[in-house]
């Protein structure tokens, strides 16, 4: 299975999700994963991300493949998310969830950005 | 010892006579005054009889002047502005004198609840003001309790001037707990982390001692000094006639980089295409910050500031240190001004199963150093971090080491060069601005989210601020405030702990504010909760002080880095992470910071959940602020 992952990984090779390899996720439970699951504690509980721990999942999407195979082995300083934590269902609903994470509001609409 | 006899024949001489006929009205031939004890006796002084029966004709029992009021004199030579502390007895000839003799004006006795309190904020004072401030501490117990604290300044090469109460003299003590506080050799507890230290047997002794510790502690690498003061040399009765010195405090010169270092470095940077220059403590002035902008000015060179103090303003062109890792990656030539840990800088490590390390910078690449760090290194505690493998070391202060640097680059500057600077800086300007652009777009990412985001947190403080004369005096919010606000004055941040022993935020702020406090500075602070619960008392201490202080709670209810290493455990060992909250988390119950800082004196207000509560709240905390009151709102935030 994994192996197929990295296949498709390999294959996909592009920023844009194709939603063919895509498993149907419920973004409800990948919501209540994100946090049981502590991901909010370096990508924050909206995904916005922060420089110190870990980078913006909000609207910042890799395929779905290139997603699963890294958390269960990350390349980088992530703590790797093995089948026996989180299920491949479990991972689809994560990747659901970040897939409906909301626009931020356009930064120039926000006069305390612009001090 | 020879030692402890000289110490104590004045006063031993002196309670003589009080002594023998204190010791007739207690107790009759054969029979002891007092039941013979079964649990440890109390000092004899506080025996009721003591008090009200008829005293005996004594010599003398009062003294005008004493061997501590002789130390207020040698402390006020030292400019010392303040001594923080909590009060013990090991001291209290001292305490007595500065409050009494010495007028409590420099020094003035600051209130502290703890003594890691009383050093964190002498620590964040020097940091501020260039100066040592005083700590006082109890004998072994109160040493111990400040000893975390002092750690955290030696890593962060503060000097501070630390005096240690102490009972020598065995023979002199009072029964029961004037042994528990008396010690051998009283600074041996923190002989690691301390510069200097001394045991004086006399006055004059102490004079000479604190001179040179003051000396000692100025001279980079700065750093705490600590002397015992001991309860005998304090409380022995002054004479008129005794001859006592107050030594002249004479300063010594920062080191400098060797010339023929400073040339060589100096033709590295300008043949350079890609150099980068990057500070941790390396403004230790104002001076400081100014050399770094006209160095990198005149090389067109990009600055990453690592933020152990003010060292380039954050709106600078040439400041990229948002980019530090790029820049290394591609850089020829490196300079780093007193680096933490070059080691790290120029590596990446990756804190896996098998934890694995590869230097980032390209194979070739010049590493310069200039650290006064080169100067002071001790064995024990391993704060001077992993082997550098610099190819021109410079053991020496990178702000004394500065000017003349400049100096040289400017003789090697050749029109080419100059036009070559000319292209690089306009690059690096455009990728600051890009960088700031960058910041703001993620800034918006969780604008509107409750608990609020670190990044909302930092905007609605710095719309307050921004056109106040601020001063950030602690800092838990993930660097948003360097990316958001503009630092351009060197008070205006004041770098970490050095040590990162946590609970230094909180004592640090109050003592940034006592500094800023007589210039009007609005000083600000971003305060985790986990930090404040170490010794919140602090709290009082800026109440009971009028230490004016905006601190701004980002509470996210969790020892947060502890979770995230909990999580790397539960993860590693295929155990899941439902159960790191279990010992890292601060909640059930949630802890009404607002209310701890109310009961404390403080305005407060929280917890703030809605962000929109957030910007109203600050602006009525900066009211009360204004009005010269510590004001507090707690927020309540997203774990980074
Ligand atoms: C004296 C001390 N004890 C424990 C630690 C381990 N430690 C490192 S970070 C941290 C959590 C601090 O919590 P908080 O101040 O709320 O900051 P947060 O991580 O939540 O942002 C702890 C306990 C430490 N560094 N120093
Ligand atoms: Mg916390």
């Amino acid at each position: 299975m994994k192996g197929l992952f990295l296949i498709l990984a390999m294959l996909a090779g592009s920023q844009n999700p194709p939603s063919a390899n895509t498993p149907r996720g419920d973004p409800q439970n990948g919501k209540m994963l994100f946090m049981k699951y502590g991901c909010f504690e370096c990508h924050g509980r909206e995904g916005q991300g922060s420089n110190a721990t870990g980078p913006r999942l909000n609207q910042n999407p890799i395929t779905y493949p290139r997603f699963v195979a890294y958390i269960r082995k990350p390349s980088g300083e992530m703590p790797p998310y093995t089948a026996k934590v989180v299920t491949d269902q479990q991972a689809a609903d994560l990747y659901a969830f970040l897939q409906s994470l909301p626009k931020p509001p356009a930064v120039d609409s926000i006069p305390l950005l612009k001090q | 010892m020879a030692k402890s006899r000289r110490f104590s024949a004045g006063r031993r001489k002196f309670l003589k006579g009080a002594a023998v006929a204190g010791a007739a009205t207690l107790a009759t031939p054969g029979k002891p005054a007092v039941a013979a004890p079964t649990r440890r006796v109390t000092t004899p002084l506080q025996d009721p009889r003591a008090e009200t029966g008829t005293p005996p004709e004594v010599e003398v029992l009062t003294a005008d002047h004493c061997g501590s009021d002789f130390m207020v004199d040698v402390i006020k030579s030292l400019d010392i502005e303040y001594f923080c502390a909590n009060p013990g007895s090991s001291f209290r000839a001292l305490h007595e004198s500065i409050v009494n003799y010495g007028g409590n004006q420099k020094p003035e006795f600051i209130t502290c609840c703890h003594e890691e309190s009383s050093v964190a904020m002498a620590h964040a004072y020097s940091k501020i003001e260039g100066k040592p401030i005083g700590v006082m501490a109890h004998g072994t117990v109160g040493l111990q309790h400040a000893a975390m604290a002092i750690y955290n300044a030696y890593c962060d090469r503060v000097p501070m001037f630390i005096v240690v109460g102490n009972s020598l003299d065995a023979t002199q003590r009072r029964p029961g707990v004037e042994w528990e506080h008396s010690v051998q050799d009283a600074a041996s507890m923190v002989r690691d982390f301390v510069k200097w230290d001394d045991t004086p047997i006399s006055l004059g002794h102490f004079a000479e001692s604190a001179a040179r510790a003051y000396k000692i502690a100025m001279t980079p690498p700065m750093e705490p000094v600590l002397l015992v003061a001991d309860s005998d040399l304090q409380e022995r009765p002054l004479s008129e006639k005794e001859k006592l010195r107050v030594q002249k405090v004479t300063r010594t010169s920062p080191p400098q980089g060797d010339s023929g270092a400073v040339a060589e470095a100096a033709k590295l940077l300008v043949a350079a295409q890609n150099p980068v220059i990057i500070a941790d403590r390396a403004a230790r002035t104002p001076a400081g910050m100014k050399y770094l902008i006209e160095l990198a000015e005149t090389l067109q060179a990009p600055v990453l500031d690592q933020g152990g103090r003010m060292n380039f303003p954050s709106r600078h062109r040439l400041n990229l240190s948002g980019r530090g890792r790029p820049l290394i990656a591609e850089a020829d030539v490196i300079l780093g001004l007193e680096l933490t840990d070059f080691w790290g800088t120029v590596n990446a490590y990756r804190d896996q199963l098998e934890r694995t390390s590869r230097r980032i910078t390209k194979p070739g690449t010049k590493l310069i150093s200039i650290t006064a760090g080169d100067l002071y290194i001790k064995a024990n505690y391993q704060d001077f971090e992993r082997y550098p493998e610099i190819d021109l070391a410079m053991a020496a202060d990178a702000e004394a080491t500065l000017p003349a640097l400049i100096e040289a680059v400017k003789k090697l500057i050749t029109p080419d060069r100059k036009s070559a600077f000319q292209a690089r800086g306009a690059k690096l300007a455009a990728a600051h601005e890009a960088a700031v652009e960058q910041a703001r777009k993620e800034a918006a990412y969780g604008w509107d989210a409750s608990p609020i985001s670190t990044a909302r947190m930092s905007a609605e403080l710095w719309a307050q601020i921004k056109n106040e004369d601020w001063s950030l005096v602690s800092n838990g919010a993930s660097g948003w405030p360097q990316r958001l606000w503009n630092f351009d004055k060197y008070y205006q941040q004041i770098g970490g702990s050095g040590g990162a022993g946590v609970g230094y935020g909180a004592p640090a702020s109050v003592g940034g504010a006592l500094a800023n406090r007589k210039y009007g500075r609005l000083s600000v602070s971003i305060q985790n909760d986990g930090d404040l619960m170490y010794a919140p008392g602090v709290l009082w201490t800026a109440a009971h002080h009028r230490i004016p202080l905006l601190s701004v709670m980002h509470n996210n209810r969790a020892y947060h880095q502890e979770v995230m290493h909990l999580q790397r455990m539960g993860n590693r060992h295929n155990r899941g992470i439902d159960r790191a909250y279990i010992g890292t988390t601060i909640e059930d119950p949630n802890i009404d910071y607002a209310k701890l800082a109310q009961s404390m004196g403080w305005f407060a207000e929280g917890p703030i959940t809605d962000p929109k509560d957030l910007g109203p709240a600050i602006k009525r905390a900066l009211a009360a602020v204004k009005h010269g009151e510590p004001a507090l709102v707690d927020v309540v935030s997203q774990p980074r």
